[in-house]
């Protein structure tokens, strides 16, 4: 009786539930090790290396964050659609046309434009294009009842080839045919386009003084110099956390991002209660796209300034979104520790390279360890969760039997 | 030269690669369909096909030996589709994101150890085209059954693997409509409570599926490593484990069904390979975006939706209902 009581104590519940992805990636991390073990490798010297290459300098944790900054983003868009339980395995596909259409037209307004309403047009122009590439799965899935799994996995297909095809003809920069070399990628967008980085915002705020000589030491110039010296992070991240509370306000405080949730927890109760379910799947999977596809055109105007190799822009980010919005529990502030953690893993991948000659690739699959074992372990929140509901149903029922026994 | 001959021998040629490329799609795909009958969606099999065809090459690169090279690509599909079985059957993971884990996994493992084992592209010598020439037969002409015009040169000279994937439609047709075990896999696919009252272990059935599913996407992966290409490079399924899954939506869980979506789209690919051959000035980007299109299409029509099994993507447990 005595564990029994235990573990019908809510608040414990809600901590396993909050301790099982944790221990989904130390479960990973060991599988890992294990490998590593096999491969002759050191799993501590790795591991150290590429948690120390990942968060204890101010260019490792720039890049951890500049990494982040999609995962965060993605994943949110991730958590929309499996709220509303629908699955969006399209985010690459997504992210790619949100970058194109911002590629095109920062090469386009550019010059015409001032550069900050440029970039303003460049983000809406990537959303608005991601969400198209979105509804139109969820639209498919709504009316005609196509598995949406399977329409956003050739949805990314089709945009990896439409960026193939803009990138060798229409987008081509106009170098490469000069050149010769005619390598697929466009040219680079006007310097006014560029978004801000973190240390032009510092500079612009009046932090103009190097770490040295403020004379800082230990993790406090990494920080400072983080925040105000030249590295690539950029203010994307700070979109991208800004977007984090507006999904959270959205989903839990608004009557649209609480329809969404009814659909996604029970569609059936959801019509009856006169929503059209219909409307819903297609909103979310729009909305699902659109966070993509922003993510794409933050990478644009952020880090790269011109579009290249369709998967090397996308590098993963649509399944690795996906990681990031389970560990978090699908929800969207969850998402923010999950996609530095994540951006963290990425970024270390290759700091371990370097260190212990392990490949970096190493990181893609203990993400993928990572999601087996989160979408494996749902099985006991939802195990706890059911015994909970009948051991309340029988002592209420039976009150006499249990004091009995 | 006669242009029309040009226009024959054109088409020959792509109809020939066709038929190879064909191959990967039809393994895959039909394991896909076996599991899918039964009410698993294995989203994984781009990863089990990435693995089939790192550990088929290595061996194969190792030993030589072809025959021992796909054991293993087997075997090591078989493995992973034991572990999607346990994932889904066992422990009722929802399956398209757990699929997605697989893959994200085969992709790693693979690279990781293509790059710890090999470092580089490799070649080897895969399994040989079967010409079927007088010659070996002894006599002294130099002619070869592959060689007989249009037919002996589309339909002739592939490797075995090639004739295993298209003989494998048949088998699996009969297998899945004629066999008690088909039966059985069928009603755990439609109806598993029904199923399961009258005997039929609904997890064994499943875990036998799935694990048939991996072992032939094991083997899709080892013909493009050992057979087609005879390389290995990361991720160089591209995309072909996920099709093959769609295949089975496009073929209505039926392997003739799959096998005409595989042939549409072996069929573009080799369309798109001569183009390049031939220097046409061709958009072959747009080309290859075709079969993607034609599959959403095919995906909307309403009676597909008819034939779907009832419990696909449904964990079963006992007592529910």
């Amino acid at each position: 009786m005595q564990a029994r009581g235990l573990f019908r104590n809510v608040g414990f519940d809600r901590l396993l539930d909050l301790l099982l992805p944790v221990l989904a990636v130390i479960g990973a991390l060991l599988i890992g090790a294990v490998i590593l073990l096999a491969l002759e490798a050191n799993p501590v010297e790795a591991y150290t290396a590429m948690f120390a290459g990942a968060f204890a300098t101010k260019n490792g944790l720039a890049d951890t964050l500049v990494k982040a900054t999609p995962l965060l983003l993605v994943g949110l868009g991730i958590v929309i659609a499996f709220r509303a339980n629908v699955i969006n395995i399209g985010a690459e596909g997504q992210l790619i046309v949100g970058a194109l259409l911002t590629t095109a037209l920062g090469l386009y307004l550019g010059e015409k434009l001032p550069g900050w309403l440029v970039i303003i047009i460049c983000l809406l122009g990537g959303t608005l294009m991601g969400g198209i590439w979105g509804a139109v799965p969820g639209y498919l899935k709504a009316r005609l009842g196509v598995n949406e799994i399977l329409s956003t996995i050739m949805m990314n297909q089709i945009a990896i080839q439409i960026g193939y095809y803009l990138l060798r003809g229409p987008m081509i920069d106009p170098a490469e045919i000069e050149a010769g070399t005619n390598i697929p990628h466009s040219a680079r967008l006007p310097r006014a386009v560029d978004l801000p980085r973190f240390t032009d915002v510092a500079k612009w705020l009046g932090f103009t003084q190097t770490s040295k000589e403020l004379e800082l030491t230990g993790f406090g110039k990494e920080i400072y110099g983080l925040l105000v010296e030249p590295t690539r992070l950029h203010t994307g991240l700070l979109i991208a956390l800004v977007m984090a509370v507006l999904v959270y306000i959205f989903l839990w405080r608004t009557t649209i991002g609480y329809r969404i949730r009814a659909v996604g927890l029970n569609p059936h109760a959801a019509r009856y209660a006169g929503i059209s379910v219909e409307r819903y799947m297609v909103l979310s999977m729009g909305l699902s796209g659109a966070f993509a596809g922003l993510a794409g055109a933050v990478e644009i105007v952020g880090l790269h300034h011109r579009m290249f190799e369709p998967l090397a822009v996308s590098a993963g980010y649509g399944f690795s979104g996906i990681v990031a919005a389970l560990f978090g529990q699908l929800h969207p502030l969850g998402t923010i520790p999950a996609s530095v953690l994540f951006g963290g893993l990425l970024v270390g991948g290759d700091k371990m390279q370097r260190a212990v000659q392990i490949p970096q690739v190493m990181v893609t699959a203990v993400l993928g360890l990572v999601v087996l074992f989160v979408v494996s372990s749902e099985i006991w929140s939802r195990r706890r969760a059911s015994r909970r509901v009948s051991v309340e149903a029988e002592s209420e029922l039976k009150p006499a039997t249990e004091a009995a026994g | 030269m006669n242009e029309g001959l040009t226009v024959l021998a054109i088409l020959v040629g792509i109809a020939h690669s066709g038929i190879r490329l064909a191959t990967p799609y039809l393994y895959a795909a039909i394991g896909e369909t076996f599991a899918q009958r039964s009410g698993v969606l294995n989203l994984g099999v781009e990863g089990i096909m990435l693995m089939g065809a790192y550990s088929g090459f290595y061996v194969v690169f190792k030993t030589g030996n072809l025959v021992l090279g796909l054991l293993t690509a087997a075997l090591v599909g078989l493995v992973l589709g034991l572990v999607m079985a346990f994932v889904s059957v066992t422990l009722q993971a929802q399956q398209g994101i757990s699929g997605i884990g697989l893959y994200m996994f085969g992709l790693g493992a693979s690279s990781l150890l293509f790059k710890t084992t090999l470092g580089t592209v490799e070649g080897v010598q895969g399994f040989p085209e079967i010409r079927m020439c007088l010659s070996s037969l002894g006599f002294s002409s130099s002619f070869c059954l592959a060689d007989i015009p249009v037919f002996g040169e589309i339909f002739l000279g592939h490797s075995i693997l090639v004739y295993g994937a298209f003989a494998l439609v048949p088998v699996s047709w009969w297998i899945i409509n004629k066999t008690t075990w088909g039966l059985k896999i069928r009603a755990v696919g439609q109806n598993p409570q029904a199923a399961d009252t009258l005997g039929v272990s609904v997890a064994k059935v499943r875990y036998a599926t799935v694990m048939i599913g991996g072992m032939l996407a094991g083997v899709a992966g080892a013909s493009l490593s050992i057979s087609l290409l005879n390389i290995f490079q990361e991720g160089m399924t591209n995309g072909q484990g996920f099709i093959a899954v769609a295949l089975v939506y496009f073929g209505s869980w039926t392997p003739v069904g799959v096998l005409v979506g595989a042939m549409l789209f072996s069929l573009v690919n080799a369309m798109q390979l001569w183009v390049q051959v031939l220097g046409l000035n061709l958009p072959s980007d747009v080309a290859v975006m075709l079969p993607y299109l034609l599959t959403i299409i095919a995906l909307a029509f309403p009676f597909k939706r008819a034939l779907q099994p009832a419990a696909l993507t449904k964990p079963f447990e006992r007592g529910e209902n």
